[in-house]
């Protein structure tokens, strides 16, 4: 058995398409799903580890990019350099799930890495460039 | 008893002071009420740490052999300005290298400017610096390409026109469908968000109202280290309209900073890029308010839920100069992440941070208790309500009658 961490983006003609199902369903693979959530432009993102063997993993991949699904390894990951960070908040409003959120008893900015779907759309906003992303 | 700024300085030097920070005068207000807490306390500290735009470093190279009076400079390719004595420079905090390809492709990045250059000589690090002069008899030298540090600089200090604005608006987008690039931050479409940048109650002239304590020669904490208010800042407009209590409702005074970089620590003196807009410096600034009576200890007590800001459309009426603000709201409102603008709800996004608002003003409180920082009484004070003093826009004059002369 092999496992793949990977990005999907659901352009948005397929957000409520059940494409999880039927590939889960058609090649006999378990999943997890990590985070999902829908940006701004409307696009779906779904952070996923698929397990199966390498033969139905490979196909089940190619059908859902056929289906228009774009799909990507993730490698790609965006952590707060919190010597770089100011706790501004100016992050808070762009993030589409609230990785970063600003605690409003304590006024302390947090990021919460395990919401965060590396859109990098918090990148070229925070104005100390304190989010950074990792490969 | 009215106290004087004497009497609170012989305090402090005896280590027997009650300084209290401007969070933690609103708690003793509300218990003790103003006349007791105008008794006890004698310093309330604020403090703000924010995007400040007019803001610079004053520098003296010192000269190298031969002698050369710099016409043109720049730092790690940002230029700077050199139209004073031979090798005095001003950097301003907004500056980009020649290079910076800007808003060519928009919305640009601005990475590095001015701002990321005083922050990196406040770090302590090498910055590399060129020159070109014209030559003349008594400063020979025309080129000059050399990497420069803090520590061998006669003079290196913040000089900032205008700093740590008396309240500031709220910044929305009413455009339907175009996110806008600001100096706000990205305010996102169609009332996506609303940006505001003020620390509100813990905000140095948000607890001085009237300006009764600060003005020319106050002694502040200004990036980490000691610094003055050397005058009014540019666009200081008291006149703004004030809520019941004395509170600017909207942009109001404002402060001419100076201080010694040397002193200063690269996390109160910050770098930032404002994506699609251009870069700047955040200053971290505070001001310790002398409670001489119980007028100035009610000022320090103020709240946010008393402190109201103007929501202004930055997709057409502030940059067009067309209509007013669409409403009002208080920090308070401000703070809980959400607001309501034309009937719908909001998410703010603050730009300016309370987290180090609040340990600027500890800091200073910290200072004052141990004996090293005294209160100053001003040379004189920053023109007030009453003083006509307004902000106008510029009337322009165009003098070549179309291109006819
Ligand atoms: S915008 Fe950047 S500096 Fe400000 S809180 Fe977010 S990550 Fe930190
Ligand atoms: S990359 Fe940034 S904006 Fe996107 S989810 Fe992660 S923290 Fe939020």
């Amino acid at each position: 058995m092999a496992t793949r961490r990977i990005v999907m983006h659901f352009p948005p003609q397929l957000i409520d398409e059940p494409i999880i199902s039927g590939l889960v369903r058609t090649f006999d693979l378990e999943f997890n799903i990590l985070r999902a959530s829908i940006t701004p432009q409307q696009e779906g993102v779904m952070v996923i580890v698929l397990e199966g063997t390498e033969a139905d993993l490979v196909a089940a991949l190619r059908n859902a990019q056929e289906k228009g699904v774009r799909v990507e390894p993730l490698e790609k990951e965006v952590v707060c350099n919190e010597d770089k960070c100011t706790e501004c908040g100016a992050c808070v409003t762009i993030c589409p799930t609230q990785a970063l959120a600003i605690d409003l008893e304590t006024r302390h900015v947090t990021f919460d890495a395990d919401k965060c779907i590396a859109c990098e759309l918090c990148v070229p906003v925070c104005p100390p460039r304190a989010m950074e992303i990792s490969f | 008893m009215p106290k004087t700024y004497a009497e609170i300085n012989e305090k402090i030097k005896a280590g027997k002071a009650v300084v209290v920070t401007a969070e933690e005068m609103i708690d003793i207000v509300e218990e003790e009420g103003t006349t007791k807490a105008a008794e006890r306390v004698d310093v309330v500290t604020t403090g703000t740490f924010g995007p400040m735009c007019s803001s610079g470093a004053m520098l003296n190279t010192g000269h190298p052999t031969p002698r050369m009076k710099y016409s043109r400079v720049w730092l790690n390719e940002v230029p700077a300005y050199c139209g004073l004595a031979a090798v005095d420079i001003f950097i301003g905090v907004t500056e980009l290298p020649e290079n910076d390809p800007r808003n060519r492709n928009h919305p640009g990045l601005f990475s590095y400017g001015g701002g990321h250059v005083i922050q990196e000589l406040v770090a302590g690090k090498d910055v590399r610096m060129a020159a070109e002069a014209y030559g003349t008899d008594c400063y020979p030298r025309r080129e000059l390409e050399t990497l420069i540090n803090i520590a061998d600089l006669n003079q290196a200090y913040l000089l900032n026109p205008r700093n740590a604005y008396q309240n500031y608006g709220v910044a929305v987008n009413l455009s339907r469908d175009r996110d806008i690039y600001t100096y706000m931050g990205v305010v996102q479409a169609d009332l996506g968000s609303a940006s505001f940048c003020s620390a509100g109650q813990l905000s140095p002239l948000l607890n001085d109202p009237y300006y009764r304590t600060i003005g020319i020669g106050t002694r502040i904490f200004l990036g980490g280290g000691t610094g003055y208010v050397y005058f009014q800042g540019t666009q200081h407009n008291p006149t703004q309209a004030r809520s019941e209590n004395g509170v600017p409702m909207g942009g109001a005074g404002t402060i001419a900073v100076v201080g010694d970089m040397k002193q200063m620590r690269p996390e109160y003196v910050v770098g930032v890029s404002f994506y699609g807009y251009g870069v700047s410096l955040a200053v971290g600034l505070g001001i310790p308010i002398p409670i001489l009576n119980e007028e100035i200890a009610r000022y320090t007590a103020v709240k946010d839920e008393d402190i109201v800001a103007p929501i202004l459309d930055y997709s057409r009426a502030y940059p067009y100069n067309e209509g007013g603000p669409l409403g009002h709201v208080s920090y308070a409102e401000l703070k809980s992440g959400q607001i309501e603008v034309n009937g719908r709800k909001v998410p703010t996004t603050p730009l300016s941070s309370y987290v180090k608002a609040r340990a600027i003003a500890e800091e200073l409180k910290q200072w004052i208790q141990a004996g090293e920082f005294l209160v100053s009484e001003p040379a004189e004070l920053l023109p007030s309500a009453d003083s006509g003093l307004g902000f106008k826009p510029l009337k322009e004059r165009p003098f070549n009658n179309g291109g006819v002369i």
